[in-house]
């Protein structure tokens, strides 16, 4: 997967010749052994492995504990911690001065699911070419603990008070509004999150990821349905997750009808290995009947859920230019005198 | 003329009609298809080559509530809006009555016969028009009638008040070129309604058009189609809108703009990204995430939005990213009147957010200032790294003005501080906050363009731009972005200012009140006596021309179209307090466009100089 030619003893190095410390960020602020730490990880883990350069990457985020996150990887990628639930727009305009970057947005539940969720709407419907990770905890940990729309009915904060509400299912949003690459993971799963994370950034449209992460201050206690008991105990694969990258020409053994291969926009494949049934990611309403069954059951379906490798990106929907816009001559963006003329004649 | 029937009346044509000097209302319903005939009768006379002006006043209504389209023709070249009305066309059922008894004596009346007005008055002339009974035969088809029945009074008004026939029919010609069939039915209406008028009608109004050479190379078109050729010319990459009244107009034309002029024919590709957002909160965001990755990215609103935008406002000045948002301004506050004109988000938008920011406003009067402050708005926000705010009007937004031909941008544009190899080595170390050049404005770095990269973040940072929540990096950073806002005064277009020598009284105004102003200076010169010097805001941040006209003045107005005076608050802000002890306001705020009897009759009074006409009723309050 690495390689490891020119590198000084013991240092890995990158298809592109990176260390996996030039992926790195600054030192993180969040608690120790917070959920969103190890979705850093891997985050840096799959760029790195994945050859991605780091300066064509941008790192968006909305406000909260986990849009803090993006200062903790890729330091030497352009970030934009933005204000609250409002991130999804900063990154379609970032995207659409330049499309040939790579958005990485991290946001939250209550960034996404409460005063965010007009924007992550809209967001999902226009498929825009990025990977949206929600770092789901169920409530709000910046400002102590309060239940955020994720949290689920009869779950408990630490001082008792249940919540009564239904919560919403991302991943049912996503893939009901629009959103062309759905998963659900956990922050306690390195290898299912890895590979859906090399999948999300290999997938040209919106790749969701909602990634289950515990928060160790808040909400990690008895009574808790996003406690890491909890989600460990309750998380339900619905097949297992690897991913190919379209760098490596490797062929997965597996027996005939126990996997589904998915091939990515640039050549990459996911290889989903069948579990207890066969799952079938370009079925839409069977992932909507599965994360409704799995959810009154009181689990949580991970993996991949919803996959379509054909739906127009926003930024092909709009047909731009192939540069970025953020950078065209003025030539090319300020028409000629005759131009002006002409529409001069037509006001006489 | 106090009759009720012209036709009656057997004296011949009056041979003192004053020429180019009236107003025409038109009252109709929405949605009646008067938009038409309106069009056709300003450009008539603006083809006589006689200044004009056209006033739409509508309601925020798709079709059934009553509108009144008001146009002025003044040989002197006064396009403000005109409060008396000389001639009244009558088409609306439902205001007519109320719309013949607030005439002044002597108006002259085209009303739809059915509607039996003549027993209302008896000092205004009625010229009554049976329209149906004129557009059954030349529209033999019942369903089309509605949409042509308008230009039949064209015709009347054609005979009635000397505009060339001629020039009606070219108007018409022009604006329907592409519609054979409804140009042949139209000009058959409009001949009905001239011969109709010829036939019946001996007694012509004390007004009259009268041909001049008034208007030879101009153009006329309305603000927001202006602003929009301005992003045009800017080179404009991302828009981002949500549909508003009365700016959609901007967009749209702007829309229409892009995709013709700014795709590539070979390869159909564009060099430009349109998003209609789900909002304006998203809007913004769209045009900052734009801005921040380098592009040339607008919106244009009005207030609501400018309301929702206030967060996203307040992240562009903190963290320093580039924005132009349009504000075409209504009625406000809250939904307020959305189809009425006011000069209503000075304030709010100044200091738009919350904490302490001050954003650059760019204050256009003409069409011809839409066009040109839209160029200048890209490159001020690049080079200051900050929102700037073109705050047009609805008045000027979606009104028909005269103006010179647009001037082609020969220069280049100016795409600020951005960081390239040559800079860096030049600078040794960078830092995106970091005031290198004593002008308060950092450096920045664009992502993907191999330069080095940053965290931007609405949280507080140093001159690195790393997170800081110390005290004296908080300090320093809003000090520097206090600079950058001084230095943003030596870049904005300086104010414009006619001195009167001798004159003790200063006016000042903004916006779309220039025009009510221009005419309110020679009614007090020529009614009072009174000299006035003149100071026209184009900016803020104020420069220093603002001062030196207060001190070269005893008394100065500063005339506006709100209710609390938002300018010569911002003034107070900023200004001196012993300076500001001269400064009084004219407010105006009806949701009508400011017109110069008011000004000038409010200015008189405060004053104690007798008052000429009529003080109006409540239109105009001065503090």
């Amino acid at each position: 997967m690495t390689t490891t030619t020119g590198a000084a003893p013991g240092r890995r190095l990158n298809r592109i010749g990176l260390e996996l410390t030039q992926y790195r960020g600054s030192k993180t602020t969040l608690c120790a052994g917070c959920g969103h730490n190890a979705i850093s990880e891997r985050i840096i883990e799959a760029c790195f492995e994945l050859g991605i350069k780091p300066d064509q990457v941008l790192k968006l985020s909305g406000i909260g504990c986990s849009s803090k996150s993006p200062a903790y990887f890729l330091s030497q990628a352009h970030g934009f911690n933005s204000v609250h639930g409002r991130m999804p727009s900063v990154a379609t305009g970032a995207l659409l001065a330049n499309k040939n970057m790579l958005a990485i947005g991290v946001s939250g539940d209550g960034d996404t699911g409460a005063i965010g969720i007009g924007q992550f709407v809209h967001l999902m419907r226009r498929n825009l070419p990025m990977v949206y990770i929600i770092e789901d905890n169920g409530c709000y940990g910046l400002t102590k603990g309060q239940f955020s729309p994720t949290a689920d009915v009869g779950s408990t904060l630490k001082n008792g008070v249940v919540n009564d509400l239904p919560p919403i299912d991302t991943c049912v949003l996503a893939i009901e509004l629009g959103a062309t690459f759905v998963a659900r993971s956990f922050s306690g799963d390195k290898k299912q999150l890895l590979a859906l994370l090399k999948g999300a950034l290999a997938h040209r449209g919106t790749a969701m990821l909602d990634v289950l992460s515990p928060c160790v201050t808040f909400n990690d206690h008895e009574g808790s349905t996003k406690s890491y008991a909890y989600v460990k105990e309750h998380d339900e694969p619905v097949s297992d997750v690897s991913f190919v990258p379209f760098f490596e020409d490797i062929s997965i053994d597996h027996a005939e009808g126990t996997a589904r291969e998915v091939t990515l926009h640039d050549g990459s494949r996911i290889v989903l290995r069948k579990l207890d049934g066969d799952y079938d990611p370009t079925d839409k309403a069977a992932a909507l009947r599965v994360l409704r069954e799995t959810a009154s059951r009181g689990e949580y379906a991970t993996g991949l859920l919803y996959v379509d490798t054909g739906a127009r990106d926003f930024c092909s929907l709009l047909n731009l230019v192939d540069e970025p816009l953020a950078t065209l001559p003025l030539e090319r963006t300020r028409p000629g005198r005759h131009v002006l003329e002409e529409l001069m004649e037509k006001q006489r | 003329m106090a009759t009720t029937d012209p036709a009656a009346q057997a004296s011949p044509i009056s041979t003192s009609r004053t020429a180019n000097e009236f107003s025409i209302q038109v009252a109709t319903v929405n949605g009646s298809g008067s938009q038409t005939a309106n069009l056709i009768l300003i450009r008539s006379l603006f083809q006589m080559g006689i200044p004009v002006s056209g006033k739409n006043l509508f309601p925020s209504n798709i079709a059934g509530l009553p509108t009144w389209y008001t146009i002025r023709a003044n040989r002197h070249g006064y396009i403000a809006r005109k409060k008396e009305i000389d001639f009244l066309v009558a088409l609306n059922p439902e205001t007519a009555r109320e719309d013949v008894l607030s005439l002044e004596p002597g108006t002259s009346v085209v009303y739809d016969a059915p509607l039996n007005l003549e027993s209302l008055r008896q000092d205004v002339t009625f010229y009554p028009v049976p329209f149906d009974k004129l557009v059954a035969p030349v529209c033999p088809d019942a369903k089309l009638r509605r949409l042509v029945r308008n230009m039949i009074y064209d015709g009347v008004l054609s005979f009635l008040l000397d505009i060339e026939l001629a020039e009606m029919e070219q108007a018409l010609t022009r604006q329907l070129a592409r519609k054979q069939k409804a140009l042949s039915l139209n000009m058959a209406a409009l001949r009905a309604g001239y011969e109709y008028a010829a036939a019946n009608f001996p007694v012509k109004p004390p007004i009259r058009a009268e041909r001049m050479n008034a208007t030879a190379g101009k153009i006329l078109i309305e603000g927001n189609a202006a602003a929009a050729i301005g992003c045009l010319m800017a080179g404009v990459t991302v828009v981002a809108w949500y549909p508003i009244t009365p700016s959609s107009s901007l967009c749209e034309t702007l829309i229409d703009l892009l995709r013709k002029y700014r795709t590539d024919k070979e390869t159909g590709k564009a060099s430009f990204a349109v998003v209609q957002a789900e909002d304006e909160i998203a809007a913004l965001g769209m045009v900052i995430g734009a801005s921040w990755a380098g592009a040339r990215a607008m919106t244009s609103t009005s207030g609501p939005g400018i309301s929702l935008m206030a967060e996203f406002t307040g992240l562009g000045y903190y963290a320093e990213v580039p924005a132009v948002i349009f504000d075409i301004q209504r009625v406000g506050p809250s939904t307020g009147l959305p189809t009425r004109t006011a000069q209503g988000d000075i304030l709010a938008t100044a200091v738009l957010s919350h904490g302490d920011t001050r954003h650059p406003l760019l204050l256009p009067a003409s069409v011809g200032e839409c066009y040109e402050m839209a160029m200048q708005a890209f490159d001020l926000a690049e080079r200051l790294q900050t929102p700037v705010f073109v705050m047009s009007d609805l008045d000027l937004g979606m009104n028909m003005w005269m103006s010179e031909p647009f001037a082609y941008p020969d220069g280049p544009v100016d795409r600020g501080k951005v960081l390239d190899q040559a800079a860096l080595a030049r600078m040794g170390q960078w830092g995106r906050y970091q005031d290198v050049d004593g002008d308060g404005i950092p450096w920045r770095t664009l992502p993907g363009t191999g330069m080095p990269a940053y965290f931007t973040r609405g949280s507080g940072h140093n001159a690195q731009g790393q997170y800081s929540e110390r005290g004296d990096d908080y300090r320093a950073n809003m000090d520097r972005l206090a600079r950058k806002f001084r230095t943003a005064a030596t870049l904005v277009p300086a104010p414009e200012i006619a001195w009167e020598p001798g004159a003790r009284i200063g006016l000042i105004g903004y916006g779309t009140t220039h025009w009510a102003l221009v005419e309110s200076r020679d009614q007090l010169r020529d009614e009072a006596g009174l000299a006035t010097s003149y100071l026209r805001l184009r900016a803020y941040p104020f420069t220093p021309e603002l001062e030196a006209f207060i001190d070269r003045h005893d008394r100065v107005y500063v005339v506006e179209q709100n209710r609390d005076a938002q300018m010569a608050a911002l003034m107070r802000m900023d200004l001196d307090p012993q300076r500001m002890a001269k400064v009084r306001s004219v407010l105006h705020y009806d949701g009508l466009p400011i017109d110069a009897r008011s000004v000038t009759d409010a200015i008189l009074a405060q004053e104690d100089l007798p008052v000429g006409a009529e003080v109006p009723r409540g239109s105009v309050k001065t503090v």
